[in-house]
């Protein structure tokens, strides 16, 4: 029997449609079809200067917008070979870590609730509500953020956003134990994930599978350790690991991965100065202050040129790889010395991820298609772009 | 060969030149990241040499292609590996012809190619010879055109 999952289906996470070939119940076949949202975000990002392009990043991967939008950031400032003032990279790590624990609660939510522990999701979405708060105190926007900019910042934060932020580092912890409370020993979330949804050490690197859900099959790579970007050198944190390779394994790396990125943020509070830049220092790159470009004619040069022509990197190609809640997310650029991105290529992580559902459903029950879908996260914005 | 004398002592490049010297016909730094540009018939073989325990590039980041029309030849493109064991990291460039831009997949050696060749392969319409399953990934099967190819408008076919 060939029965159709999707595109539209509460559990496949987004317009995901799974072909499944079933004997009885088990799943003999499992073709994936992508594409339901492909909008075309690498051929737009061609026809936009490379300030404009972060307003699209924030559409691919859209429970971490702030990822993506470090991700392009990043590429480009390696580009010109512009150096981001401290205060801004902490700022960036604050919130990247932020929206780590954002992505993770709604990974949490959704998985529970599609193997039916529903008040799982709604905590993890009041906790959700928080950051989202923190995200719109900053930049203005609960999840579109475009929040960073090349060089730095778009602006300062709003003050007393760092109250907030401290409101959260003490408050999740015993949200994060009531959520374990629930699921770490419950008899039918372990019958439901332990076992399911394997993969092999050696699988999931020949899939190029990332993140939680190689870390949950053994393998110890994080971006965050491998290529430090934004100064996460200076900040001391654990990747954990697994070695299971099942759903279970994935979901205790996350929640873990939570309490992480916790401990980064305290630190990352205490080492933010109280003042200080939050853009780079580079006429014809970064646009100057407003204040200045109202007086000085120089600065006013530079704003008009900026917004109008765009600047123009030196031609080359680049990659950079950033560790977003879902793996490797990698930025291809390649430039031709014009103001606008000659090719921008987003490897995203789920696109990639996705490939091991094959290897995870097939020759075993329809009912663990639905748990693995779900321990791969995966966010069908940065699958079809 | 030898006018980038540096590069040379790379131990990933030495290794290679070792191996195969015809493989890697020009070397290129940009901001730190290491290319190296492979002639078409070299890219497979390439490939799994650069498997095996000593290199150890396993994994394959990502597969991405450029179209530099109307310059020929007129695709690039360029293969991100990545060696967990050694955190090393590397870039292999293609340069592909826009008469019939076909080149040899690498899914044998690393299956995580398969759906970077399909969207490849539908977005520019490169064909990936020995790909087991070679069919648009992104858009409908009967989509015509190649939109990542400089001559499709961005605003979509009229």
């Amino acid at each position: 029997m060939v029965l159709n999952m999707g595109p539209q289906h509460p559990s496949t996470h987004g317009v995901l449609r799974v072909v499944l070939e079933l004997d009885g119940e088990t799943v003999v076949k499992a073709d994936v079809d992508i594409g339901y949202l492909h909008t075309g975000i690498e051929k737009t990002a061609e026809a936009l200067t490379y300030s404009q392009t972060i307003t699209i990043t924030d559409r691919m991967d859209y429970l971490a917008p702030l990822s993506n939008n470090l991700a392009y950031c990043l590429a480009v400032e390696k580009l010109l070979g512009l150096e981001v003032p401290k205060r801004a990279q902490y700022i960036r790590v604050l919130l990247t870590e932020l929206t780590r624990i954002g992505s993770h609660l709604v990974w949490l939510g959704t998985h529970a609730i599609d193997l039916g522990a529903m008040s799982v999701f709604l905590y993890c979405f009041r906790e959700r509500e928080k950051l989202l708060g923190i995200f719109e105190m900053v930049s203005g926007q609960r999840m579109m953020t475009s929040y960073f900019r090349i060089g730095g910042l778009a602006l300062e934060p709003a003050t007393g956003w760092m109250d907030r932020v401290q409101d959260v580092v003490r408050t999740f912890p015993s949200r994060f134990d009531e959520y374990e409370d629930l699921l770490t020993k419950n008899r039918i979330w372990q019958a439901r994930t332990q076992g399911v949804g394997l993969l092999s050490a050696s699988d999931a690197i020949a899939l190029g599978v990332s993140g939680p859900s190689l870390r949950g099959s053994g393998v110890d790579y994080d971006v965050r350790k491998y290529f430090p970007y934004s100064s996460y050198d200076e900040f001391d944190f654990n990747v954990p690991v697994r070695t299971e390779g099942d759903c279970y394994a994935r979901y205790l790396c996350r929640v873990a991965e939570m309490r992480e990125s916790l401990k980064i943020v305290r630190q990352a509070m205490d080492k933010i100065p109280a003042e200080g830049p939050i853009k780079a220092d580079a006429p014809g790159i970064v646009p100057p202050q407003r204040e200045k470009m109202k007086i000085e004619m120089e600065a006013l040069i530079y704003h008009f040129k900026i917004f109008t022509e765009g600047f123009a990197p030196p031609p080359g190609e680049v990659y950079q790889r950033i560790e977003s809640p879902r793996g490797e997310m990698g930025c291809f650029i390649a430039s031709d010395g014009s103001p606008r991105p000659y090719r921008l290529r987003m490897r995203t992580p789920s696109f990639v991820n996705l490939q091991a559902l094959r290897k995870m459903v097939e020759g075993r029950l329809i009912a663990d298609v639905i748990a693995s879908i779900g321990t791969l996260d995966i966010v069908l914005g940065e699958i079809d772009r | 060969m030898t006018d980038t004398p540096d590069l040379e002592k790379n131990p990933t490049v030495a290794k290679i030149r070792a191996w195969r010297p015809e493989a890697i016909s020009e070397l290129i730094v940009f901001r730190g990241e290491l290319t190296l540009v492979v002639p078409r018939e070299h890219l497979r073989p390439l490939a799994e040499f650069l498997v095996v325990d000593s290199l150890a590039f396993t994994y394959l980041s990502d597969v991405t292609g450029v179209d530099r029309f109307p310059i020929e030849p007129r695709f690039e493109l360029n293969y991100h590996l990545l060696s967990i064991s050694r955190r090393d990291a590397l870039r292999l460039r293609v340069r592909l012809p826009g008469e019939d831009p076909v080149t040899e997949s690498v899914v044998a050696v690393w299956p995580t190619a398969n759906w970077h060749e399909r969207e490849i392969f539908d977005l520019f319409g490169i064909r990936f010879e020995g790909h087991p399953d070679l069919r648009r990934i992104l858009l409908p099967d009967d989509w015509e055109g190649y939109p990542l190819r400089k001559d499709y408008p961005v605003e979509g076919p009229r």
